[in-house]
């Protein structure tokens, strides 16, 4: 039998199971232009919707006249709030507990607010439609700071004072002022400042983290077709959570749960950008509820950029104390969070602002305060965690800016600092002063490992020679090295404290052996590029011993996946994953019994070996995983039922922490302020690795997503509050030219409470990247006096930061 | 994204290309590789509801080397001008300058007629065309003529150039001695913060003649003759190379958009023009 004659490494090899460079089973239809995204749903009669959007940051609307776009050619109808409100689906709640007007009802809040829906035969009638919506507005004030909002006399959201002009309480507490939303504290204020007040160094630096944006290749959109026979909703999208998605629409429509099925079919790419619910959603059901039609509307890139799900804008101010040698003592951050003219974050219901109290970052700092403001603002709405877990990568940011500051108050180097102060490995798991149980961990390792290999004395030495050439004019490039260390906080969460709207963030995994020993799993979570086709067959393939090319991994039907909260904040891996390990965990369970009645021997004399039970002692009686699959559904077994199945609900016990150390090396034209990255090395530790290659694509994308932050990537607003990057051409998406060449590196450090150790690492290389290509930039410039200078690096703030400094002479 | 409805002609010739501007007056334009005019019309910032494709019309896509004179038709794309051997080896200028425009798959449907007859300031040929004195000749109804690169532009989007009339050739003086192409942008595919093209003459260490324009740095492109006047007959040393960039800066007009304030790029102006120099200078 050829069974007999492959070795155990061979079958180990023949599972493809977890540690294997699989190759990604999804590229065959993506790189042959096989995917099937939603607009390359065509349904029968499918017909158009698309917005009036406002031109204007903040209008009253004093009339919409329709009549015209009516005559227009294919044109249908045109929706205004007017035609939602008896509906009740004029406004939408929000994931943040806010609410936003679905259509402008009687005001538009930011450039680009969606004011009407033409739904017309197809998508060039209804641009045609649009122009010839009427719409009177009358401007009103803008507020595009929101320090000058909190003092404004200007009401933004008239739904913050009541009639008798007092204010009313937000979602997340009592209000300061008409146009803030909540503010949020973690953490022992009175000792913070007294550690901090009483401390013999200190450090303060204020910080904007300027407003950006996920900007996903493919931007959002739906198909939504209302089935007036059966009463079956179904809706297809960009949803990076369908069955979220389906409890919104159940609870704000009143359709029945069961009648509604919410599809997500490949999706290119989230980032965030497509957790929240859209108005465009909310337009498309009410169309095909009234037309009896297939409705499909998709964003164009200024709509995406413009309207759905910004990232970041926080102002952040912080102090952090020391004592003389460097070892920290105390921090304190006081966020001014934009949350434009609706909160539609995405973040678990009980953490307004994130899991920003992550900002202690990967250091033992024994007292710390955080306090976070929510201000509106006439912006877009969203913040979205682009990539990264909850705000992390504020967090992040905000405290390895915070160390090079305090380095440099300290005439310390930025390295050493971080060293004496991680977190050590013998204190995990560790409790962090803001809250945090951090799972597992060993920084120091990591840190001795990236500066070894970069050879970062050698570094600083060429750097200082480079400063001394500089200043003797031999040369007008500058080098900065770019450090971080960053811990992240992913897998949200265990429902006792993380849920979103009430639902809890658990995960979910449910697995059918076929008789002839293939499979199929379907998850909660969703792919949106991420490769959980390969990976999750990966899992079960080690867990139940069958090749993961016989296990097919579908995700994103609500009609069949079982109940899970979706992809972002690097969840999938740590709670879906856990999920498929342990119903994979149950199928061994029920194959161990089948296997030792077939063997004619207890159960408990059979164990467990890579693809079949053996005889404890006896490797030549077994029963291959195939062999017991088969059983399971043809022999009469008896005590056992037929089939081979199993589901799992996993509720995290913890988030898990995955961390890194990243180095990047910079050479900067002083004279044009264009930066050179001329060295990129990334140490990640997210600690079982499943498939070390979909390690790397998702680090060589999280990084060039960081870089592209860093150097140039914002949504920018004028006074008047006109967007003024809303294109390709202004928003920085960098290509293959821009990116340097990333060195990867890695060590493991498993999470001790998920069932395989695996942490997540989607997101790791966004938030770690970001202030390491911001700290090289302004690391390059230390020598000549710059303690901080704010993102995004641009060649016209580098030169300025420069010029601000006096070298042009 | 989606622009209001057209009417798409695609004549075989100048003379159908000719008629229809003449019956549909303003409402009909030219379109070359449409990667300037497509996007403007998606915006719905351009209007044209006859547009008149000039792909199919004869002797517009030639690249002809004369003794004195380089011509090329209107519709030779900027992958044509970098892959033309024989082109790049006597004036160089172009292959470095086109390499720079956009990426490749632009260059592979913009045109140099397009490049030079839209006349928005972000565009690098016309500065370039003025740099090597280039003639863009024009037909219309009252038949054709020839206008000077230097004369052409009046501003944004504006140029000597009538509604009515079609550029069919840009006729080119075969360019001597060394040149330079130095363009700083955000990334690929953007337009120029700054752009220099120089082409200069060494005569024994003295500079005999020196031609300089500048891109998206005013509403036009910008020839700055002082600027080429300050080289002439120096050694184009440190002194010479500041004289011409204070001659360039005195002819800019910078305006402050997403790549920086005004400041800024009359800053990376001159360090544009002054490294195009000496990369020009090095090659003379
Ligand atoms: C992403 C992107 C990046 C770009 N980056 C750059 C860059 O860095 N530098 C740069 O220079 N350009 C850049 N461009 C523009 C590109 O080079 C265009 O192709 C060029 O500007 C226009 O050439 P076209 O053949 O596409 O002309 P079209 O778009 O077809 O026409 C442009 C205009 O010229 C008129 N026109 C065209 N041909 C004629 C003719 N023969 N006679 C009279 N009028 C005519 C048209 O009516 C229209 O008004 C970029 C374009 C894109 C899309």
């Amino acid at each position: 039998m050829k069974d007999e004659v492959t070795s155990r490494d061979d079958r180990i090899a023949n599972l493809k199971g977890m540690g294997c460079s699989r190759k990604r089973v999804e590229d065959a239809r993506f790189t042959q232009g096989k995917g099937n995204y939603v607009d390359d749903i065509k349904l029968d009669g499918m017909i158009f919707g698309d917005f009036v959007r406002s031109p204007y940051a903040h209008a009253r609307i004093k009339s919409i006249d329709t009549a015209a776009a009516l005559e227009v050619p294919g044109v249908l109808a045109v929706l205004t709030a007017k035609d939602l409100e008896p509906l009740g689906l004029h406004w939408m709640p929000t994931l943040a507990g806010d609410k936003q007007m679905v259509l402008a009802d009687g005001k538009v809040l930011f450039q680009g607010q969606e004011v009407a829906f033409v739904v017309a035969e197809d998508r060039f009638a209804a641009a045609d439609g649009i122009e010839a919506v009427e719409v009177e507005y009358e401007e009103l004030e803008v507020l595009v700071d929101p320090f000058k909002s909190m003092e404004s006399d200007v009401v933004l959201r008239e739904d913050t004072v009541d009639e008798a002009g007092k204010l009313v309480d937000g979602a997340h507490g009592p209000r300061k002022h008409h146009n803030h939303i909540f503010t949020w504290e973690a953490g022992d204020k009175d000792p913070t400042f007294e550690v901090i007040e009483a401390a013999e160094v200190v450090a303060e630096e204020t910080m904007y983290y300027h407003r950006t944006h996920p900007c996903p290749l493919e931007t959002c959109g739906c198909v939504a077709l209302m089935d007036k026979v059966n009463g079956k909703l179904t809706l297809w999208g960009t949803f990076q959570a369908p069955h979220a998605i389906r409890t919104v629409v159940s609870l704000i429509s009143g359709i029945e749960e069961h009648n509604i099925r919410v599809i997500s079919p490949d999706i290119g790419g989230g980032f965030g950008n497509k957790v929240g619910a859209y108005p465009g959603y909310v337009c498309s059901v009410v169309a095909s509820i009234v037309t009896g039609k297939p409705v499909k509307w998709i964003e164009d890139r200024m709509d995406n950029l413009m309207t759905t799900a910004f990232a970041r804008d926080y102002w952040m101010k912080g102090r952090i104390s020391a004592t003389k040698d460097g070892k920290i003592t105390g921090l304190h951050c006081h966020v001014t969070a934009d949350h434009g003219g609706f909160d539609a974050c995405a973040d678990p219901t009980k953490f307004p602002a994130g899991f920003m109290n992550i900002c202690t970052g990967s250091y033992d700092i024994p007292t710390a305060f955080l306090e976070v403001n929510g201000v509106y603002t006439n912006k877009a709405p969203g913040g979205v965690s682009y990539r990264c877990s909850f705000r992390v990568t504020e967090a992040v940011y905000f405290i390895e800016r915070m160390i090079e500051v305090l380095a440099i108050e300290l005439h310390m180097d930025a390295a050493e600092l971080r060293r004496i102060n991680f977190i050590k490995k013998e204190q995990f798991p560790y409790t962090a002063a803001l809250g945090w149980e951090y799972d597992s961990g060993d920084y120091h390792t990591a840190w001795d490992k990236a500066l070894k290999t970069v050879d970062y004395d050698a570094l600083r030495a060429e750097q200082a020679q480079r400063v001394e050439d500089f200043k003797a004019g031999k040369t007008r490039s500058l080098m900065g090295i770019g450090l971080s260390f960053f811990t992240e906080i992913v897998g949200a969460g265990p429902v006792k404290n993380c849920d979103i709207l009430g639902l809890g963030m658990f995960d979910s995994c449910e697995i059918r052996i076929h008789p002839t020993g293939s499979a199929i799993a379907r998850l909660g979570t969703i792919s949106q590029g991420q490769g959980h086709a390969t990976t999750f067959a990966q899992i079960l393939a080690s867990e139940i011993g069958l090749p993961a090319d016989s296990i097919t991994i579908e995700e994103g039907d609500t009609d069949t996946a079982p109940y899970g909260l979706g992809t972002y904040g690097s969840r999938s891996t740590p709670v879906a994953g856990a999920a498929t390990a342990m119903a994979g965990r149950k199928i061994r369970a029920k194959a161990q019994m089948i296997a030792a009645y077939l063997l004619e021997v207890h159960d408990d004399d059979v164990e467990f070996d890579v693809d079949r039970f053996v005889v404890k002692g006896v490797p030549e009686r077994f029963k291959t995983m195939k062999e017991i699959a088969f059983a399971a559904y043809n022999q009469a077994i008896p005590g056992i039922e037929p089939g081979l199945e199993a589901v799992s609900y996993y509720d995290p016990p913890n988030m898990t922490y995955p961390f890194g150390a990243y180095v990047c090396v910079m050479d900067i034209d002083v004279d044009t302020g264009v930066p050179d990255i001329r060295r990129f090395y990334a140490l990640d530790d997210c600690g079982t690795r499943i498939n070390p290659m979909v390690i790397e694509g998702q680090i060589h994308g999280g990084l060039t997503e960081a870089l592209a932050v860093a150097l140039g990537q914002e949504i920018a607003y004028d006074d008047m509050g006109n967007v003024q990057t809303g294109t390709l051409m202004d928003f920085f998406l960098p290509t293959a030219w821009e990116v340097p060449n990333y060195e990867t590196d890695y060590t493991v450090t498993p999470s001790p409470h998920h069932p395989i150790g695996a942490k997540g690492v989607g997101e790791s290389p966004h938030v770690g990247g970001v202030p390491c290509f911001s700290n090289a930039v302004q690391d390059a410039f230390r020598a000549f006096g710059l303690r901080h200078t704010n993102m995004p690096h641009d060649h016209w703030r580098i030169w300025k930061t420069a010029n601000e400094l006096g070298l042009h002479g | 994204m989606i622009p209001a409805a057209f009417e798409y002609y695609r004549p075989k010739d100048m003379a159908g290309v000719l008629s229809i501007l003449e019956e549909q007056g303003d409402d009909a334009r030219v379109m070359a590789g449409g990667h300037s005019l497509i996007p403007m019309m998606k915006l719905r910032m351009a209007d044209v509801p006859h547009l008149i494709d000039l792909q199919d019309v004869e002797g517009m896509s030639g690249i002809d080397l004369g003794a004195e004179t380089i011509r090329i038709g209107a519709m030779v794309t900027q992958h044509d001008i970098i892959e033309h051997e024989p082109l790049a080896s006597v004036a160089p200028i172009l292959r470095e300058a086109a390499l720079q425009i956009a990426d490749p798959q632009v260059r592979y449907m913009g045109t140099v007629g397009g490049n030079v007859a839209n006349g928005d300031p972000g565009n690098d040929m016309p500065g370039l065309m003025q740099c090597l004195d280039a003639a863009f000749t024009v037909v219309g109804p009252d038949g054709q003529r020839d206008i000077p690169a230097r004369n052409f532009y009046e501003a944004a989007y504006m140029t000597a150039r009538e509604d009515e009339e079609v550029l069919t050739t840009v006729t080119i003086p075969m360019p001597i001695g060394g040149y330079a192409y130095e363009k700083q942008k955000r990334k690929i595919g953007d337009y120029a913060t700054a752009a220099a093209a120089v082409q200069i003459v060494n005569d024994g260490g003295t500079c005999a003649s020196a031609s300089i324009a500048m891109t998206n740095l005013s509403d036009t492109p910008i020839y700055s003759e002082a600027a080429g006047a300050a080289l002439v007959g120096t050694s184009v040393d440190d002194a010479a190379m500041s004289a011409a960039v204070a001659a360039m800066l005195g002819d800019i007009d910078p305006t402050e958009d997403n790549r920086g304030p005004i400041a800024f790029k009359k800053h990376v102006a001159g360090v544009i023009l002054r490294r195009a120099i000496e990369r020009a200078w090095s090659r003379a």
